[in-house]
């Protein structure tokens, strides 16, 4: 018990759970603009968007979270020399945000697309009705209804992102919590049982908060139809 | 619909017991075999090719079992990455493991040692046209090296100015190198060595040769275990014979690798 509790002095574990929570909150705010984007162009009625949004889902959605951020590092930057930031370790820190938010972009937008089709078909008739063209109407009457039916599905979206952030480690970001984690094995394997739970703990009181919150808002702000 | 249903389940069940059944495997009859615990993953040191082992951990454990009666194909081979490496003894899932496993004193916590049969230390990788002498030139440099490693621990201790990307296994260094926006891999010598010796690597890169850590490394053993003193007969045995040098240059032809001469080849260390 007292190797144990010794971990916590010689290893800054809450500070490797808060560079996740840094990158979840990055990717989480990239991705829905990526997403909201997507699902705009999945339900325009321009085929050209439709086709794009469609093949950028089912492309990146099919590609391993893990190969998207290993493209990020070994290819873009390695290879190609492509950097996002001056600072060293700034640089695999939004590289890696890049590739979070690129890939969970493809999750948002299917829940948005979701969130679309609990709005009646009558909204969107109204609103083409009284003259608001595709882009007004989707602001203005469908999105907001939209996102408000989309509340659960995005926030399994956010929940994936936060345990998908410790992906990052395979793009250099070496200090969030697996990283961590894997020092730690490495010089206390024999304390590998207790140091697992710690994160597996580490992330079940960071994602059930957000569990409750998602399903809170989704009562509190679902239509009543 | 309800019978298909019904056989479904049955054959998902089926299914999982047959996985689950799978895993525990490898207990019972086999007891006339030895198990022995080896990275499958490190060229040069210790490497799975197809159905064969190779590498200078393997070629050790080979010989060693071979002096304890067990020849070839009485040995089997478990993949035993670093984490794994004290449970598995622990557990009695692996014999004796030669897995670069460097004898350090927490380690003989809970698992004891034989050997050393190595004194490797931690040493550069550098494209051969580098500049990079030692670690003192590497100020500046970009730096590579394995999340969660040994190395990459002493390398931030040791020399806070560098620019240090971890990454998740040392291929992925040594393409970064290739691309240039590495300088130089860290880790033991001889992985580096066993890297730098693979046919896609050949001529491109190497080792510096001036260690600045010492990893002795040893053979694992659960703590139980009586053949500690057989094996280190073993290893004395491999060295004065010539095979253990023979066994360094098979497998790190071409890098011009030479383990630490002022430590190497190692004495052993008592049995406790």
């Amino acid at each position: 018990m007292e190797k144990y509790l010794s971990l916590f002095t010689q290893y800054n574990i809450p500070a490797a759970f808060w560079v996740n929570i840094q990158l979840t909150f990055w990717a989480a705010i990239g991705a829905l603009v990526v997403g909201t984007i997507l699902a705009l162009m999945r339900i325009s009625p321009v085929r050209s968007f439709a086709v794009f949004g469609t093949s950028y889902v089912n492309i990146i959605r099919n590609t391993p979270l893990t190969i998207i951020l290993l493209f990020g590092v070994l290819a873009l930057y390695n290879q190609l020399g492509f950097t996002l930031s001056d600072d060293f370790n700034q640089n695999f820190f939004n590289l890696a945000v890049m590739g979070l938010a690129i890939y969970h972009a493809a999750f948002v937008c299917e829940a948005i697309r979701s969130g679309v089709n609990t709005v009646p078909v009558g909204q969107a008739e109204a609103a083409r009705a009284i003259g608001l063209s595709f882009l007004p109407a989707a602001r203005e009457v469908i999105l907001p209804q939209a996102f408000r039916g989309a509340v659960v599905p995005l926030g399994n979206v956010l929940i994936a992102l936060i345990k998908n952030s410790t992906v990052a480690a395979v793009s250099s970001v070496a200090i969030e919590a697996s990283s961590i984690m894997k020092t730690m094995l490495e010089f206390e394997s024999n304390l590998i049982i207790p140091i697992f739970a710690t994160f597996a703990m580490g992330f079940v009181i960071i994602v059930i908060p957000v569990g409750l919150l998602t399903t809170w808002l989704s009562k509190k702000l679902a239509v009543a139809r | 619909m309800r019978k298909t249903r019904i056989a479904a389940v049955a054959a998902m069940a089926a299914v999982a017991a047959l996985t689950l059944s799978a895993c525990g495997g490898g207990g019972g009859a086999a007891s006339d075999k030895i198990k022995i615990g080896i990275k499958f993953d490190q060229p040069g040191v210790g490497f799975k090719d197809g159905d064969t082992y190779k590498g200078f951990d393997v070629d050790v454990a080979k010989y060693v079992a071979n002096e304890l009666g067990f020849p070839a194909d009485k040995i089997e081979f478990i993949s035993t990455p670093s984490a794994n490496r004290e449970t598995a003894l622990q557990n009695k899932q692996v014999d004796m493991i030669f897995a670069s496993y460097s004898i350090t004193d927490k380690r003989k916590e809970s698992v004891a040692f034989a050997g050393p049969y190595l004194i490797a230390g931690q040493d550069l990788l550098v494209p051969v046209d580098s500049t990079i002498a030692g670690p003192e030139d590497l100020t500046g440099k970009t730096l590579c090296s394995v999340t969660g490693s040994t190395s990459a621990q002493k390398v931030k201790d040791l020399i806070p100015g560098v620019k240090l990307q971890e990454q998740s296994g040392y291929a992925e260094c040594l393409g970064g190198m290739s691309g240039g926006t590495i300088d130089a891999v860290t880790t033991d010598d001889i992985i580096l060595a066993g890297l730098a010796a693979q046919p896609a690597n050949a001529g491109k890169f190497k080792v510096v040769g001036k260690p600045f850590s010492e990893e002795k490394y040893g053979v694992g053993l659960n703590k139980e275990s009586t053949k500690c003193a057989d094996i280190n007969k073993a290893i004395e045995k491999m060295i004065t014979s010539g095979d253990w040098e023979k066994a360094i240059k098979a497998n790190t032809e071409g890098t011009g690798y030479v383990p630490n001469p002022a430590l190497n080849p190692p004495k052993m260390d008592p049995c406790a």
